[in-house]
């Protein structure tokens, strides 16, 4: 027997599959097809958690996503803990394992539960109130002890072994939520023919027929049809059907995102499945049937355990078999409730009493629970639960006062009515419309193609639902295109009801007892500890807007989103606003319906998939030199190549050196380049970059600077021109793309009149950097076709020829100061080129230099670095670079921005060179830079250190910094404080190596 | 996630393939030197932000790579209509079929 509560003739699991389950510890059975939930409650324990706040037992409430309690940790092994997971969605599988959360030591035993003695300290904003100061105590003190009295779980602390997929998928017909509305929906769609996808959340499709005993479709039972037309529709070409997954988010243009639960039920899933699939879902049109969600009664002590919604109670009984007690008290304010009473009577448990708020209700339910001889008792209420751990009884009084009498109880069944799932309807954006006399909000105006049908329309009965469903899936599929009726694929028919339940009605807000005279626990939102006192506090404390009063008391903000709690905690404020409900409004829906694992939305993308990595032909060469390696946007560069016992800073100088002294090998394969080729390529790079171009000769080189609009630097780069129709750009290596796309942007919008096309050509050519004086007895042994002599290839040259037998376009240029060359190959030749450079180069004494010795280099030269010397406010002037701006040219990007007065005005901040005083300090970049270190904090600042290195062929530490009105202060003592003292420099020239330019033909 | 027609490729296509290029019909100067400094600031800093219909440039970044001009809706996030670069602003735009319906 799988628990002392389970009723053999009840339910629809097949009780010889037993599952072995642990709660806390303790060893339970189950039965295959159980929910956690379920399971526990066949066992008897109500008992399962502790609330968020005051530490108060509490037990199952629902049978379904909506549950704010029974919120567990379920734990695989070491590294699957997964905290907050709803016992009432779990489906149990042997050997599963669940812990409760919250307390401490024992769930029966809570030390925090004194929490609940102290609640008046604990009121509506009580973190806001009471926090205060000092402010520093908020990260040192309150934060991390208010997160570990309160919280939810323990968050697992090792990444997260499973596997996630992700899938897209079309579809002209989405139906969310699979109960008779959805079912009906779906068949009257496929039958048309188009295709169609239907998803819900639970395991087994049916939605409200799982409990209701009461509905016949077209002859059978209500849940046997639904598995019966499931069964049909998937087996139908046209449809997929989705268990397990939840619709959690509805976004523009009819997209839905989904989750299904692919292997969480299962006891060993196998690396094969993955945990969880991503839906994402475009659909012509998009059918709302996600029902309604039952709202408990507002009464003193509503959270103790054993206590739930009627309709859960009646799941418990009528899917899974098992009774919720043995005496059962009933507390309703609509029908509803009395068909779970009546179907526990049915089943041999003992109905204690109905309470029933309405004062002389009529109809078929309630004279059959009266003729089951269940005592009901109108116009009362049930004024407070007692018991603690467990429910031990209901006192009931008249509504409007008199005597009271307590009933013993071991559970309560409750309903004060249902609520539609207008969740993802408002996530589309629809508006939704309050209906007074059914005291709820039901869709109004529809943003996007779609509809709501059933009881999340607030179309009660279950012939009205299937009536609606079907003609609304019929016209779904038209509208998205499906053919006429001669192309039906099936041979459906509407599904006939011969039975039904139906209700409607109920109440909102605080039930009598827990009125506004009362300071009783009377709990509106069970997950945040929320009472109907602390709602009417809120009002109290100036709280008008619902916005304001749901973050005040944080009603309705827990992991369950407030699915029993909003609409209560909504009439408490307007009662106490005494305003009416729609004039108070309903706090906006957004996803996600139910919490989404990080995993689920992640997917394939983590580790190595979740940025692409790029590396250059060379990258095999260096990784085998040992070079480190470092990030520069996308790219892997090799930062600085080690000999054995040298740190980063012994490489460096000592790969600087070489290269002054000798020669350097550097990887420049990530520099971006771009190909400009057309008739008018020469005006158009005129009209993008600052220099004149159309003069420039074939063969030759400019070092090019691209503006923005504005006037500031945005690229720069050496710019060959290959023929008068042919320029190869190079670009910054993290600026490519977007000078890419800057270019292609005023060619296509502003110059589309210029007859240019632009290529990227940056993964075409492998560039090899050789530096220094003896780069071109490297080179030149292996060249063909190409003169080589200073005369026939000067500096800022470029020629075409072949190397290694192999096409090169080979450059004459240098970001060194010293004699250069780039030598440019396609990029499948890159390594064998550079192997055959390097076995040349170790004949002349040449070293691999990465990019550290190469900043070092440049710096040493004041050559600047676009994004590190200059920030998108840095000028041609600022930087120096007033040279490279076409002075008599009528029009090129930026000319205009380049007048605007700020731009022009003196004292901008300019680009200068730093020495400190003393040689050996190197100062830090970004560092602060002063007149005079002994004025007052906050000090004026007047610039910043833009690059600083310890340069072993200077000798001394350099510097490049923006300084206000750098140039005019050339020689003079500034002063840049650090924490450990302030350090002196001199402003001096940007050039702190061969002044005179001689090396680079040396 | 948007869907977002592309009058090059004649397609409707997701956002994740374009790129928002800013708005739309901003015309750069053929005299951009000789700009007053109020036509400059109109030209580059001024920027309309409707609560409703904007004329915006969107590119097929990761598709046919053209940049396009675009109406939308910022109230509802919908594309009324796009149209291809250099085309005049449309005086009229057309119905909405997606518009708002009353239930």
């Amino acid at each position: 027997m799988s628990g002392a509560f389970r009723i053999p003739a009840a339910g629809r699991l097949k009780q010889a599959k037993t599952a072995r389950f642990s709660f806390d510890g303790q060893s339970y059975a189950g039965v295959e097809g159980d929910t956690l939930a379920s399971a526990l409650l066949a066992n008897g324990v109500h008992l399962v958690g502790r609330s968020f706040k005051y530490h108060r037992p509490r037990g199952v409430l629902s049978a379904g996503a909506e549950e704010p309690n029974a919120l567990v940790q379920i734990v695989r092994d070491d590294a699957r803990k997964t905290p907050n997971v709803r016992a009432t969605v779990q489906e149990l599988y042997d050997g599963l394992a669940a812990n409760s959360q919250n307390r401490w030591p024992s769930l029966s035993f809570d030390v925090s539960a004194v929490n609940d003695l102290a609640s008046p300290l604990f009121s509506a904003g009580f973190y806001y109130k009471t926090f205060m100061w000092p402010k520093a105590a908020w990260k040192s003190l309150y934060e991390p002890k208010i997160r570990e009295a309160a919280g939810l779980g323990i968050s697992p602390d090792r990444p997260d072994p499973d596997h996630y997929s992700s899938r897209y998928a079309h579809c002209d017909v989405l139906v969310l939520g699979g109960g008779a509305a959805g079912i009906a929906a779906a068949l009257a769609a496929a039958e048309t023919g188009v295709s169609v996808i239907l998803a819900d959340e639970q395991a087994k499709f049916g939605g409200s027929l799982r409990f209701e005993s009461g509905a016949m479709i077209d002859g059978q039972d209500g849940f046997a049809w639904a598995q019966a037309a499931v069964a049909k529709l998937a087996a139908m070409g046209n449809v997929r059907v989705l268990s397990r997954t939840t619709a959690f988010g509805y976004y523009a243009q009819n997209f839905v995102g989904l989750v299904e639960r692919v292997s969480d039920h299962l006891k060993a899933p196998g690396h094969d499945l993955p945990r969880e699939r991503l839906w994402q879902v475009r659909a012509k049109r998009v059918m709302l049937a996600s029902g309604a969600i039952e709202r408990h009664m507002v009464f003193a002590n509503n959270d103790r355990p054993g206590i739930m919604l009627a309709g859960a109670a009646r799941t418990y009984l009528n899917q899974y078999g098992v009774a919720v007690g043995r005496n059962v008290g009933v507390y309703t304010a609509n029908d509803s409730a009395y068909a779970a009473a009546i179907d526990l009577k049915k089943a041999g448990v003992n109905v204690a009493a109905i309470v029933d708020l309405r004062d002389n209700p009529t109809g078929p339910v309630i004279d059959e629970a009266r003729a089951l001889g269940i005592e009901i008792n109108f116009g009362r209420a049930v004024i407070r639960a007692g018991g603690k751990l467990r429910v031990s009884s209901m006192t009931v009084q008249p509504k409007n006062g008199g005597g009271e009498r307590t009933i013993p109880v071991d559970a309560i069944l409750m309903s004060a009515g249902w609520t539609p799932s207008v969740h993802l309807f408002s996530q589309s954006r629809g508006k939704v419309a309050f209906n007074d006399e059914t005291k709820r909000f039901v869709p109004g105006t529809y943003a996007q193609d779609c509809v709501s049908v059933g009881a999340c329309n607030g179309t009660d009965g279950l012939s009205a639902t299937l009536d609606e469903a079907y003609a609304a899936g019929a016209k779904a599929a038209k509208d998205a295109g499906a053919k006429d009726a001669s192309t039906k694929t099936g041979k459906g028919a509407k599904p006939k009801v011969d039975a039904s339940e139906s209700w409607s009605r109920g109440m909102l807000g605080a039930a009598p007892g827990a009125g506004p005279d009362t300071t009783v626990k009377a709990f509106v939102d069970f997950q945040n500890d929320v009472t109907a006192k602390d709602i009417r506090q809120a009002v109290h404390e100036g709280m008008r807007s619902i916005e304001h009063v749901k973050r005040f008391t944080t009603n309705g903000m827990a992991t369950d989103q407030g699915k029993t709690s909003n609409m209560h905690g909504l009439a408490i404020a307007a009662e106490t606003l005494g305003k009416p409900i729609p004039e108070v409004g309903l706090t906006t829906f957004r996803a996600p319906y139910t919490p989404v694992t990080f995993g689920a939305i992640v997917s394939h993308a983590r580790g190595p998939l979740f940025d692409p990595t790029r590396k250059t032909a060379i990258h095999p060469w260096a990784e085998a030199q040992g070079a480190v390696f470092e990030d520069v946007g996308q790219w892997k560069r090799a930062w600085y190549f080690p000999k054995a016992g040298e740190d980063m800073h012994k490489a460096v100088d000592r790969e600087c050196v070489a290269v002054r002294n000798k020669a350097g090998l550097f990887d420049a394969s990530t520099l971006g380049k771009i190909e400009v080729v057309g008739p008018d390529a020469a005006k158009f790079m005129e009209l993008l970059y600052t220099n004149p171009w159309e003069k420039l000769e074939p063969g030759r080189c400019r070092y090019g600077i691209m503006l923005r609009e504005d006037g500031f630097i945005y690229d720069d780069g050496v710019v060959g021109r290959l023929a008068p129709d042919r320029f190869h750009v190079t670009t910054t290596t993290g600026g490519a793309p977007r000078v890419m796309n800057h270019m292609e942007d005023y060619l296509q919008t502003e110059f589309p009149h210029l007859n240019v096309w632009l290529t990227s050509i940056t993964e075409q050519w492998a560039v090899i950097a050789v530096q220094g004086p003896k780069s071109r007895d490297i080179i030149a042994p292996l060249v063909e076709g190409i003169d080589m002599s200073d005369e026939a290839l000067p500096h800022m040259s470029v020629r075409e020829g072949k190397i290694c037998g192999v096409p090169t376009r080979l450059f004459r240029m240098s970001f060194t100061g010293e004699r250069g060359f780039e030598v440019n190959v396609p990029a499948d030749y890159g390594q064998a080129v550079w192997e055959a450079l390097w076995a040349e180069g170790q004949k002349h004494g040449a070293t691999a230099y990465g990019t550290e010795s190469m900043h070092v280099l440049r710096a040493e030269k004041g050559y600047i670095i676009v994004g590190q010397d200059t920030d998108g406010t840095v000028t041609p002037n600022d930087a120096g670079l007033d040279w490279a701006v076409g002075k008599k040219k009528a029009d090129f990007v930026g000319i205009r921005g380049l007048m605007r007065p700020d731009l022009v005005a003196k004292g901008r901040k300019q680009l200068v060179g730093l020495k400190t005083k003393d040689p050996k300090v190197v100062l830090e970049e970004g560092a602060q830079i002063v007149e005079d270190p002994k004025q007052p904090i906050p000090m004026k600042m007047i610039g910043h250190v833009t690059s600083s290195y310890w340069s072993e062929n200077c000798g001394r530490s350099i510097a490049l910094a923006l300084v206000t009105g750098g140039r005019d202060r050339m020689g003079d003592t500034l002063y840049v404080p650090m924490p450990n003292g302030v350090i002196e420099v001199e402003v001096t020239g940007m050039v702190f190596f061969d002044e005179t330019g001689g090396r680079l033909n040396g | 996630m948007l869907l977002i027609r592309c009058p090059y490729c004649e397609e409707e296509r997701p956002e994740l393939e374009f790129r928002n290029a800013g708005e739309a019909h901003i015309a750069r100067s053929a005299n951009m030197a000789g700009e007053s400094d109020d036509d400059f600031e109109k030209f580059f800093f001024i920027r309309s932000n409707p609560k409703g219909i904007i004329y915006e440039r969107w590119r097929h970044m990761h598709g046919c790579a053209r940049f396009f001009n675009a109406v939308r809706d910022t109230v509802t996030d919908k594309f009324v209509m796009t149209y291809k670069a250099g085309e005049p602003k449309p005086s009229k735009l057309p119905k909405n079929s997606n518009e708002v319906v009353a239930k």
